[in-house]
């Protein structure tokens, strides 16, 4: 009877010291399905697919293949077994080629010498079997993400893997790429391969799973078709109430210029070109403006710029009317709040307790610091209460909690939570739903609209096409360093900001007339190509 | 949280059985090295180590010998508490040895050429200790050099240039290697011992650097837990993006921290050579080992301050213990031999913490621990979803 599942985890459960990640799960994968895994962060998805490669053992249930039971103890069990996985940050070396890391481990060798011809014959036949197009020599460092990715699909295909985990693929690729993959996740399917899919993108599960087990704290909520059940009640299933899917908002109301940046431009760390070049925009009292992109188009170093953490090539920064092109990251604060793109790097000092980060931006303060420059303890966990209670911030024991030990949508919680509190007349938000859950963004959503209508405003820099539409006033949209665009989010679709962010498309830094003729020559090729 | 936690989960119970852990381990392998030299000795011999002072005849005898474990207990403490407190930051300040040597050069030419008196001598050799970890902070900082290899290699640089600044006529003694007595060459600049040596059948070697020092360290325990400044300094420690981004001068604080670790190791050559116990060796071609123990006593201490004064006075008293072991039967680098050995063992402290943590999440597996997530949600509406 258990025959036709691939792989099954049946009733795991793994503890960790004050927290249950996974209670009496149960996942079954069909031969030749695609399975998607929802969950809202911290829901125990990482850990479940972490026990299921080998990394934690469970202490509780059994996993099968094929309805044996088997053990996995490290990743190399669960390679012998068939099961890879394309992790959400590759594991690539980036100046090999695309076909050394393909064979990286499992390289065959004569007398120790490598025997490159038989896997690029191997690689070959398997791209075009697939549909996977890459260059096998290109260097890693060359190619676009979306060649990264299906680099990482190859290497499982090579190791002959049956079982393929995809943990949060869609994160980093644009929407063509996006509808590519989801291309690729078919054929698979349609040679017989088993796909565990994790995400929390609805509409991706919409197109291409054919089940769906939703996990919620760490508990076994249900497996469902994917087919009979909408996006509402997957929705539902995952945060355990209803969610409202679109942003209400009303009409912005934009007053007087907050910040006004002026031919920024920003050095790399990476090469020697510039990675923001030359850019120049407003952001009014009362409005959010979103910086939008593909990931790595100069939107960290733009940021870095603009908060002081970088020094500027040339340009100049005005907020509130004052200069601060010069301006210490301190006194930049006293106006503009940060929630930083990296949590674990810049927002958090995670060996820190939840009150001690609460207070980060405002430790100095004569509210929390007195005269002779001691602390002042009770006022700082007073106010982390406070601060917990008002955003929900959730955690283990309260202020004292070591920040390392709270959920990644609980960690970001307590960053906006500090940054929000905290005077300010600009908000800075990077990423701010990032890795969060359906219900969490929606919060967060709800905190940038609430800033904005306090007569904040808010920059808003995001990867993710639901949150650039739905979230902000006005779209820029950032490629290869340059602001390419100005779109309204009321006016433009998904396809034409996809365009501007690939870089095929511009409308502005080109003279009105000739923008016109270029824009509809860039859409005809466009139109060609897809036909 | 109300549950009756294992005394064994307690952070402070654990770094004290650690370092007792690591302290019997020690004696024990040092043990088993005195059996295998000599078995019919080996006993008596580890407890000479173990006892020190108490295998004096007199009790006279044994507190004038106690007196003189305090003595160097204190520069002893002074060092460990330089790399606690860097530690603590993030650095790992090796370079005590270096800013040691700073301080005695400094403290002990402004004694015997300037004739300044002690507590002039004692803030001299703060601030030369200051300097020569600022140049290991400012490498740091501004070049990312590790601060561990600037300061191996100031620890040599800084013994040579004491020798050569302290073998001048008005210093040294033209009869010896050593600089001149401060008994003779400026009784100003001995360290007051306010009726501390009679406690210690007259041990002129007993000052107020025994009490200075314990006072340091609660002094860094405050300013690292309590203050605004300790609260900076950590964080830089611990994440040096995350202070860069509160707008924190990160780069300005890791000098600060390895200059104020200076300043303590400077402090503890004050409070050994201008106590009158030793003078500096201007021939000595070793760096002096007190800062190197400084390492152990941190560890040993549970990287606390407070935990260092306890761990600061048992290495001290080991290291004096081994210095008694019977010549006849042990050669006489045994003393250093066995001391090292245990000092060596110090530092698996973190290890033994970590041992300890995992034997207890692995019998913890089976015991039920559901009080931190509260599931507040209505249940009941998510039931539609299962099928």
């Amino acid at each position: 009877m258990d025959a036709p599942y691939a792989i099954e985890m049946v009733n795991i459960t793994k503890r960790f010291p004050g927290i249950i990640a996974n209670d009496n799960i149960t996942l079954q994968l069909k031969r030749g399905e695609i399975h998607a895994l929802l969950g809202e962060n911290g829901a125990g998805k990482s850990t479940l697919m972490s026990v299921l490669f080998g990394l934690y053992q469970a202490e509780e249930g059994v996993i099968k293949k094929d309805g044996k039971e088997v053990m996995i103890n490290n990743p190399n069990d669960a390679n012998d077994l068939g099961i890879g996985m394309v992790h959400q940050h590759f594991k690539l070396v980036q100046c090999f080629t695309v076909l050394e890391n393909i064979i990286l481990g499992v390289e065959s060798t004569k007398n120790g010498i490598l025997q490159m011809d038989e896997a690029r014959a191997k690689v070959k036949a398997l791209s075009e079997k697939y549909g996977l197009q890459v260059d096998p020599d290109a260097k890693i460092e060359d190619i676009t993400v979306g060649m990264q990715q299906r680099t990482e699909i190859l290497k499982m295909l090579f190791r002959d893997n049956e079982i393929l985990i995809f943990d949060e693929p869609t994160a980093v690729l644009t929407p063509q790429e996006i509808d590519e993959l989801m291309e690729i996740m078919k054929n698979l399917r349609a040679e017989g391969k088993s796909i565990l899919f994790i995400t929390h993108k609805l509409n991706e599960i919409k197109a291409v799973a054919d089940r769906v087990t939703v996990l919620r704290r760490g508990k076994y909520i249900g497996t469902v078709d994917v087919a009979g059940t909408s996006k509402e009640e997957m929705s539902r299933m995952m945060v355990g109430r209803d969610v409202n899917m679109v942003v209400d908002k009303t009409p912005a109301n934009p007053k007087d210029v907050i910040l006004k940046v002026e031919n920024m431009t920003v050095a790399s760390k990476m090469h020697s070109n510039n990675a923001v070049k030359n850019v120049s925009f407003e952001v009014h009292e009362g409005e959010i403006v979103c910086i939008a992109g593909i990931d790595g188009n100069g939107q960290t170093e733009f940021v870095y710029g603009l908060t002081g953490m970088e020094p500027l090539v040339d340009g100049k920064i005005t907020l509130c009317g004052e200069d601060i092109t010069k301006s210490s990251i301190r006194q930049r604060s006293k106006l503009m709040s940060h929630i930083p793109e990296d949590r674990h790097k810049h927002g958090l000092v995670l060996d820190y307790p939840l009150e001690y980060n609460m207070v980060l931006q405002r430790y100095y303060q004569p509210e929390f610091t007195s005269k002779a420059g001691f602390l002042k303890r009770a006022e700082i966990r007073a106010y982390s209460e406070r601060l917990e209670k008002e955003f929900d911030v959730r955690s283990g024991q309260g202020p004292i909690t070591i920040a390392r030990a709270m959920s990644g949508g609980n960690q970001q919680k307590a960053i906006i939570a500090r940054e929000v509190d905290k005077d300010h007349k600009l908000l800075v938000a990077v990423q701010p739903t990032r890795g969060l859950d359906v219900g969490a963004i929606e919060g967060v959503h709800k905190q940038l609209i609430a800033e904005r209508d306090e007569g904040r405003a808010v920059l808003l820099i995001s990867l993710e096409l639901e949150e650039v539409m739905n979230v902000p006033d006005r779209i820029l949209v950032m490629y290869e360093g340059e602001i390419v665009g100005e779109l309204d989010p009321k006016k433009t679709t998904v396809e034409e900001l996809g365009l501007y962010m690939a870089g095929a498309k511009r409308n502005v830094n080109i003279d009105a007339n000739t923008a016109e003729i270029e824009e509809s020559e860039v859409i005809d090729t466009a139109r060609k190509e897809e036909a | 949280m109300k549950e009756k936690k294992s005394l064994l989960k307690n952070p402070s119970f654990q770094a004290i059985l650690t370092s007792l852990i690591c302290i019997v381990l020690g004696l024990f392998i040092g043990f088993i090295v005195l059996l295998l030299i000599n078995p019919a000795g080996a006993g008596e011999a580890i407890m000479t180590i173990l006892l020190n002072f108490f295998t004096r005849a007199s009790a006279a005898a044994q507190m004038k010998a106690l007196g003189n474990t305090l003595a160097k207990t204190a520069p002893l403490l002074m060092c460990a508490l330089s790399i606690c407190f860097c530690y603590k930051v993030g650095l790992f300040n090796i370079g005590a040895p270096g800013q040691y040597e700073a301080g005695a050069c400094i403290g002990l030419y402004a004694a015997l050429a300037w004739h300044c008196n002690w507590v002039i001598c004692l803030l001299l050799a703060a601030v030369a200790g200051a300097v020569v970890g600022a140049v290991s902070g400012a490498l740091k900082a501004y070049r990312n050099v590790n601060e561990v290899i600037s300061g191996i290699m100031l620890n040599w640089i800084m013994l040579y240039l004491t020798n050569m600044v302290l073998s001048g006529k008005k210093v040294k003694d033209p009869a010896s290697p050593y600089t001149i007595k401060l008994a003779s060459g400026n009784k100003g600049a001995l360290i007051p011992s306010a009726g501390l040596n009679k406690l210690f059948a007259n041990n002129t070697t007993v000052t107020i650097a025994i009490p200075l020092a314990i006072l340091f360290a609660v002094l860094i325990w405050m300013i690292l837990s309590k203050t605004k400044f300790g609260y900076e300094l950590r964080a830089t420690g611990f994440n040096k993006e995350a202070a860069k981004y509160a707008g924190m001068k990160e780069k300005q604080n890791i000098i600060i921290t390895l200059a104020i670790g200076g300043a303590l190791a400077g402090i503890g050559a004050a409070f050994l050579f201008l106590t009158g116990y030793q003078e500096w060796s201007t021939t000595q071609t070793s760096v002096p080992g007190m800062g190197f123990n400084g390492i152990a006593a941190t560890f040993l201490g549970g990287l606390h301050p407070i935990g260092t004064i306890f761990a600061s006075f048992f290495i001290q008293s080991i290291t004096d213990g081994g210095a008694l072991i019977n010549k006849s039967v042990y050669p006489s680098q045994i003393s250093d031999l066995i001391s090292s050995i245990i000092i060596y063992l110090c530092g698996f402290v973190l290890f033994f913490k970590f041992a300890i943590n995992n034997w207890i999440s692995k019998k913890d597996k089976g015991g039920p621990n559901v009080n931190d997530v509260p599931v507040k949600d209505d249940a009941a509406k998510a039931e539609g979803g299962e099928k």
